[in-house]
């Protein structure tokens, strides 16, 4: 009997989880069958199955929810917003008692009776609001067949898989150091491989689709808004992408601030938004994606924005910025100010997202699991938030590192770049008894591995290897470490207690020759070696300001083949990073060639006459400092230096001239070419590019107007920018301040001109618009 | 049937750990430090693919160190919390049998015992201390807090 109302209690919880979005989604549609269908399924399950164990109160309330559930089915009622909150209000009932079954406590107090009361035609409730999902389009496929598992059987077929791992490690290392036959060799790689399959099998059983996360979201944000006063449309995205199921829990939590902070501070209520001139209904779209070993979770809403400068206010008020740091803010870190403890811009606190408390909880439990939350957002137009997190927590790629004789692990995702201490581009300074490592002009803070340990090291501080370390994302700070050795993907376990309260590790894990090793945790070495990462990330970039003049050497380049076969050469200082995409990421678009590279698209060259080829295309990623361009090559062959007169190429071109690079002629692609032709009126920098002022509040201006006169070269400034503009758009009728702008375009809604001497231009003349444009930006 | 006791002697004292909270008894051969961490965590073992928390039990009980330098020695493997533990004694002598539910002891004793011991049973060897695994593994801290 037991067993059957356990199974009764976990089938009941699937299919509540499940149901809240359905039950949403049915409201915004009251026609959709299929839906209503799946609700009176669910109350139907309910009330046979309570007949059978006597639970009398469950039977009233799913046989009350049944009779008239079946009434909309039969036509003889229409599903309406006071049904569909009596409906939600007996599943929330149900789901109670469902719960208390399970826990084996006394039934939830309270009388059902109102709640059944409420089903009754023609009662007021409060009006529900509308909060509709857009659930992704998916046919419904027949459910795979499936079966439960209690989670602590995974858990233990994992450890054991990891187990069998390090065994196999441990074996290998055993095969190596002693001669073996061929037989047998053979036969371990076959073990070898078959464990590392199973390894991904197993791995795959214990990832959860982000969807059992995602299904609560339309209910909590119909909730929400209904609390509120205001009207959200969620659009959920990406629910088939699979994580591992502790982290879903992990983020459960941090994602439920971030969506709540969207409807309550983000997303306007509905008299606002119209004064903005936007539509009624907030949208809040949630979309989930895998990229390389992490998912990246977007959470973006239309509202009002952050504003950057009001926080930096506020920072300033509370002390946790400096007046001197504010001015250098870039707005990306003005943003980034919300993750501050005790920063909040809301004017009022509310019960829903509470005070400033909150951005600092959500960022520091995304990064305990190796994740990074970032934040975008323009005033007036919308916030995004996107969360990175690792896709398991269990095996991690790690770099091993020793000091003396004895070896750590480093995360792998931590580690911005490795250089040597006495390296050409590195210098360490102390100031004040404090390590500083300036590392090609950047400085950041040093801290030696050894020190932090307490552990001897003989080593000179010139001969250690520097490690660049990023543990949050954005801050970051250089390691000296006596020698590293390997990269290596451990199986990392929760180390004890006692070892985690020192704040510096993250697990243990096995080595190849089976002998323990502790992981760090960069963000607690950091915090132990007293290295303080807010602050020193604004500071690291002050010092990059006044560059420190490099002296003349030769110039280094990397060699490679293109796609062509062609020997060629490029200056390895524009050289960001090499990058590999699916042939599927290229895709003509805006006249060029173009290439997706995560969340940017940037022009791509390089093909010259070559076949792109299938599969994986490796690329630069050319930087100039303030814009990319892809350059697709089909190998790299070595980095060199220029030694040899280069003779230049006769006209201007891709290629600046050919030079001999290790004895044979190579061509130097000529970088300022490819960024002049590729990138276009966009390069242009901020400060040379002339400025338009469109009016903020005309919706039309700013959404079909302004990528127009952007297109055109343009910076646009709004009203309440000072800056001098080159050329105002008003709509015909309005004033414009004399004197205020060089030129002033005036547009008006009626084809016809209203007489001869109406210099306006109709809005839809785009012909016209563009020579205006033009000439006002040429007449600078 | 009486509960039955893991016989070990640390710093010189005959004492018992329940012997149902004792997985094993091994012999550990490496010990890695884990640097920074309390005093009486002596570092990490590896049984076979698991990793053991190494508490040197003389810390503990604030007896002095285990001189773990000349290799080889006897631990008691137990369980805590999901974690693995092994207990650094001098000895592990025999597995017997309780008479008696545990005493409270009031004559005073050291701060260490003090802290650690669930009282005293007698046994067929005479009367024996019962040394509480879990204050042992949370060391000489547990008492400050």
């Amino acid at each position: 009997m037991d067993d059957l109302i356990a199974d009764f209690v976990a089938e009941c919880r699937e299919m509540l989880e499940a149901l809240g979005g359905e039950v949403v989604a049915w409201e915004a549609e009251p026609a959709d069958r299929a839906r209503l269908d799946s609700i009176f399924r669910f109350v139907h399950t309910v009330k046979g199955n309570c007949g059978f164990f006597e639970f009398p109160r469950l039977e009233a309330l799913s046989h009350a929810a049944e009779d008239a559930l079946a009434d909309v089915r039969a036509g003889r009622r229409q599903a309406d917003g006071p049904l569909v909150s009596a409906v939600l209000a007996i599943l929330d009932r149900i789901g109670e008692m469902v719960a208390a079954i399970e826990a084996g406590s006394e039934m939830p107090p309270g009388d059902d009776q109102a709640l059944i009361a409420a089903l009754e035609p023609g009662i007021e409730g409060t009006a529900a609001p509308v909060a509709a999902t857009v659930a992704e389009a998916q046919g419904k496929i027949a459910a795979p067949r499936t079966i439960r598992l209690s989670v602590e059987l995974l858990d233990r077929v994992m450890s054991g898989v990891s187990d069998m791992v390090l065994a196999r490690n441990e074996l290998a290392r055993r095969l190596r150091e002693s001669p073996t036959d061929v037989p047998i060799d053979g036969a371990f790689e076959r073990l070898s491989s078959i464990i590392a399959e199973m390894r991904d099998a197993i791995t795959r059983t214990r990832m959860q689709r982000i969807e059992n996360l995602f299904v609560a979201l339309p209910r909590m944000v119909r909730d929400l808004s209904a609390e509120l006063g205001k009207q959200v449309l969620v659009d959920i995205e990406g629910g088939d992408v699979e994580l591992d199921r502790e982290m879903i829990e992990m983020i459960r939590d941090p994602l439920t601030h971030i969506i709540r902070n969207a409807v309550d501070h983000g997303i306007e209520t509905p008299a606002e938004r119209l004064k903005a001139g936007k539509r009624e209904i907030g949208i809040l779209c949630v979309s989930a994606r895998q990229s390389g070993n992490q998912i990246l979770i977007d959470i973006q809403d239309d509202g009002r924005g952050i504003d950057g400068k009001k926080l930096v206010e506020k920072a300033l008020a509370s002390g946790t910025l400096a007046k001197a740091d504010a001015a250098e803010l870039r707005p990306r870190d003005q943003l980034a100010l919300i993750f501050e403890a005790g920063l909040s811009t809301a004017r009022e606190v509310t019960a829903i997202s509470g005070r400033g408390v909150g951005m600092d909880v959500v960022r520091s439990n995304v990064e305990r699991i190796g994740g990074i939350v970032e934040v975008d957002s323009k005033p007036g137009a919308g916030t995004r938030m996107t969360l990175r997190v690792p896709l398991t927590l269990t095996i991690i790629p790690a770099l091993t590192v020793s000091i003396g004789n004895q070896h750590f692990a480093i995360p792998r995702s931590a580690i911005d770049e490795i250089v040597r201490a006495n390296g050409e581009s590195v210098k360490l300074e102390r100031v004040g008894g404090a390590g500083v490592a300036t590392i090609r002009g950047r400085r950041v803070p040093q801290v030696v591995l050894a020190d932090i340990l307490g552990l001897d090291s003989p080593m000179k501080d010139e001969e250690r290897t520097l490690i660049v370390l990023r543990p949050a994302g954005g801050d970051v700070y250089a390691l000296a470490v006596d020698r590293i050795h390997d990269h290596e993907e451990l199986v990392v376990k929760p180390a004890a207690p006692a070892v985690m309260a020192t704040g510096l590790y993250a697990g243990t894990t096995l080595a190849d020759d089976g002998s323990p090793i502790l992981l760090f945790d960069p963000a607690g070495l950091a915090q132990v070696g007293g290295v303080k990462l807010e602050v020193q990330e604004r500071t690291a970039r002050i010092a990059e300001g006044p560059a420190v003049a490099v002296p003349a050497k030769a110039t280094e380049v990397i060699l490679f083949r293109g796609l062509d076969g062609a020997r060629r050469a490029l200056r390895l200082s524009v050289v960001d990073r090499i990058e590999e995409v699916p042939a599927g990421a290229i895709k003509p678009g805006a006249g060029q060639l173009r290439v997706q590279l995560g969340e940017s698209i940037l022009p791509l060259t390089g093909l010259g006459g070559g076949e792109l080829p299938n599969g994986k295309v490796r690329l630069f990623r050319l930087n100039d400092g303030s814009h990319e361009v892809g350059y697709a090559f089909q190998e790299v062959i070595d980095l060199a230096t220029i030694d040899h007169d280069l003779i230049q190429a006769d006209c201007p071109g891709e290629i600046s001239g050919v030079t001999l690079i290790g004895g044979e002629p190579a061509e130097l692609v000529d970088a300022h070419w490819l960024f002049a032709s590729h990138v276009g009126p966009a390069a242009r920098p901020a400060a040379e590019q002339p400025v338009c002022r469109l009016p903020s509040d005309d919706p039309w201006m700013q959404n079909m107007l302004r990528p127009i006169v952007e297109a055109a070269g343009y910076r646009v400034v709004g009203d309440g920018d000072d800056a001098k503009a080159d050329l105002v758009i008003v709509s015909d009728g309005a004033k414009v301040a004399r004197g205020a702008a060089g030129r002033t375009i005036r547009l008006r809604t009626d084809p016809e001109a209203a007489g001869a001497r109406d210099s306006s231009i109709y809005r839809y003349d785009r012909a016209a618009l563009l020579i205006a444009l033009k000439s006002a930006g040429g007449s600078r | 049937m009486n509960e039955l006791l893991l016989v070990v002697t640390i710093g010189g004292q005959r004492v018992a750990f329940p012997a149902d909270a004792v997985e094993s008894v091994v012999e550990l051969d490496t010990l890695i430090p884990v640097p920074r961490a309390a005093p009486h965590v002596a570092g990490l073992s590896a049984l076979r693919s698991r990793v053991l928390t190494v508490i040197d039990c003389m810390r503990s009980l604030e007896l002095g160190a285990t001189d773990c330098s000349d290799g080889i020695r006897e631990a008691a493997v137990v369980e805590l919390d999901g974690h693995h533990y092994a207990l650094i004694v001098d000895l592990v002598e025999d597995v017997v049998e309780a008479l008696s539910a545990p005493a409270p002891i009031r004559a005073a004793m050291g701060a260490g015992w003090e802290r650690s011991s669930a009282g005293m049973v007698e046994t067929e060897t005479g009367p024996l201390l019962i040394v509480e695994v879990a204050a042992l593994i949370a060391g000489v801290e547990a008492k400050a807090a």
